[in-house]
């Protein structure tokens, strides 16, 4: 369950970063606005594992949980990387489609491991046009590691996570390519395919 | 004690080039560490991909033969069986034999702290292996990383770092799995350096050497779900773990940080935002 108590001491750090933040600084970030997107996934997280569900019933709901706030069609198209630009149109909302199945489904299934551990929002910061909400993940077993999210500043979603510096975006733009020169360059052979990929 | 051996030594003439040598050997670690650490690459430097490819086939293949892999759910559905397996649990036994070997194991990881001039590092993982090896049973249990103590760990590749020697190509090792040139050469000195093949006997050392090499090997049981899914879910599991491994490393090398220019911003990219 995520630890609430922190909640003062992340106050004032965030307090902090928005002083880091105001001088000099063009644009109006609002680090707190992402700080509550990150609290509001964690708590959905620990609702669906607190609800006594069986595991596949759970995973069905993570599965919702990251559409919900991961900026999916952004991450498919990054992930797709230059190949989208020969993509027609039908193509292109074809594989986001396909796409969403296949990344919820595959990191919906890794919220499992948070059962019985934690996730703790530590502070925020700004780099570049967007917010870091920086987390550790407390698991059974494991030594703590972090997680980050990153949200483009005034977008209600993520689109980018890191554990331990290893990051979504770059490791889905490795798997599509290589999905798509498995099957030659065949857009829709790769369409077809991630529908039931995970 | 401390006092009585600095005595002891000052008053044994035998000891005496040995002080000389120590004196040399610390002042060529603080003229290595002025040169500065070395640059973090963001690219992936890996001119010998294709021998390095048949290495990770190999290591899959070894992987699959000690029972890793798909292929143990042949009973019933595969499809079910993956959607009804619940989240595997490392037992009491396997954190154990893990908490144990890397408690013996952190001598290796002080000495290289030392190396590093970061003596912060080394008294921490000192406090941790005295707090474990005391009331955490011989190391059987992590008191101290319960206790808000986590350990650190550190090895020799990152010291070479420290000494500003760069990362080299990226390899994958028979068994060991993915490396680059630099933490390769780490890995050797860290199997000759560790104090315990000094302060056993033989062949006590060899087994207190077999204890930390055991408990590396619970990793692939204990993170069993993430070595799966890289390993045998992806299209291209060589890509991925080499990914992985350049990201994940050059995150510690900057002590939990990333580089401002590996941020990718997905928004300025498609849209020019």
């Amino acid at each position: 369950m995520i630890d609430f108590s922190r909640r003062s001491t992340l106050s004032v750090l965030l307090a902090g970063a928005a002083a880091v933040a105001m001088p000099g600084a063009a644009l109006a970030l609002s680090p707190d606005k992402a700080v509550r997107l990150v609290e509001a996934l964690i708590a959905d997280i620990n609702k669906v594992i607190s609800s006594g569900k069986s595991e596949s019933a759970m995973y069905r709901e993570f599965e919702r949980i990251f559409t919900r706030y991961a900026d999916v069609p952004t991450i498919a198209r990054y992930s797709l990387g230059a190949d989208a630009r020969r993509a027609s149109k039908a193509q292109l909302s074809a594989y986001t489609k396909a796409y969403t199945g296949y990344i919820s489904r595959k990191y919906g299934k890794r919220f499992r491991e948070f059962i019985g551990g934690r996730l703790e929002v530590q502070d925020a910061r700004t780099v570049k046009k967007s917010i870091e909400v920086r987390t550790v993940a407390h698991l059974r077993g494991e030594s703590p590691f972090k997680v980050d999210f990153l949200v483009r500043d005034g977008m209600s979603k993520f689109y980018n996570m890191t554990i331990d510096g290893v990051n979504m975006l770059q490791l889905e733009r490795t798997e599509i390519g290589a999905m798509l020169d498995r099957r030659k360059g065949n857009i829709d052979a790769l369409i077809q395919d991630l529908k039931t990929a995970s | 004690m401390m006092n009585l051996l600095i005595k002891r030594m000052s008053f044994h003439d035998s000891d005496f080039r040995g002080r000389i040598a120590g004196a040399t050997a610390l002042l060529a670690v603080f003229a290595l560490s002025a040169c500065g650490p070395a640059q973090i690459p963001s690219e992936i430097n890996d001119p010998n991909e294709v021998a390095n490819r048949r290495v990770h086939e190999f290591n899959k293949s070894l992987d699959q033969a000690l029972g890793g892999g798909p292929g143990d759910a042949s009973e019933g559905g595969v499809e079910t069986l993956e959607d009804e397996a619940p989240a595997k649990e490392a037992s009491p036994l396997l954190i154990a034999v893990s908490n144990f070997g890397t408690n013996l194991d952190t001598p290796r990881k002080v000495v290289n702290s030392l190396l590093q001039l970061r003596p912060g590092d080394a008294a921490h993982n000192t406090m941790r292996f005295g707090i474990n090896s005391t009331i955490g049973i011989l190391g059987l249990m992590d008191i101290a990383g319960a206790g808000g103590l986590p350990e650190i760990d550190t090895d020799f590749g990152e010291t070479l770092h420290v000494w500003g020697v760069g990362e080299g190509s990226y390899q994958e090792l028979p068994v060991v799995g993915p490396s680059t040139q630099r933490d390769t050469v780490g890995s050797v000195v860290d199997f000759a350096i560790n104090p315990l093949w000094y302060v056993f006997p033989w062949p006590e050392n060899l087994v207190a050497n077999g204890f930390t090499w055991a408990a590396e090997a619970t990793d692939r049981i204990r993170y069993g779900d993430t070595v799966e899914s890289i390993l045998y879910e992806s299209e291209d599991s060589y890509a991925q773990s080499r990914l992985i491994y350049l990201q994940n490393r050059r995150f510690e090398l900057r002590r939990g940080d990333v580089a401002e220019e590996d941020y990718i911003d997905p928004y300025e990219e498609l849209f020019g935002d």
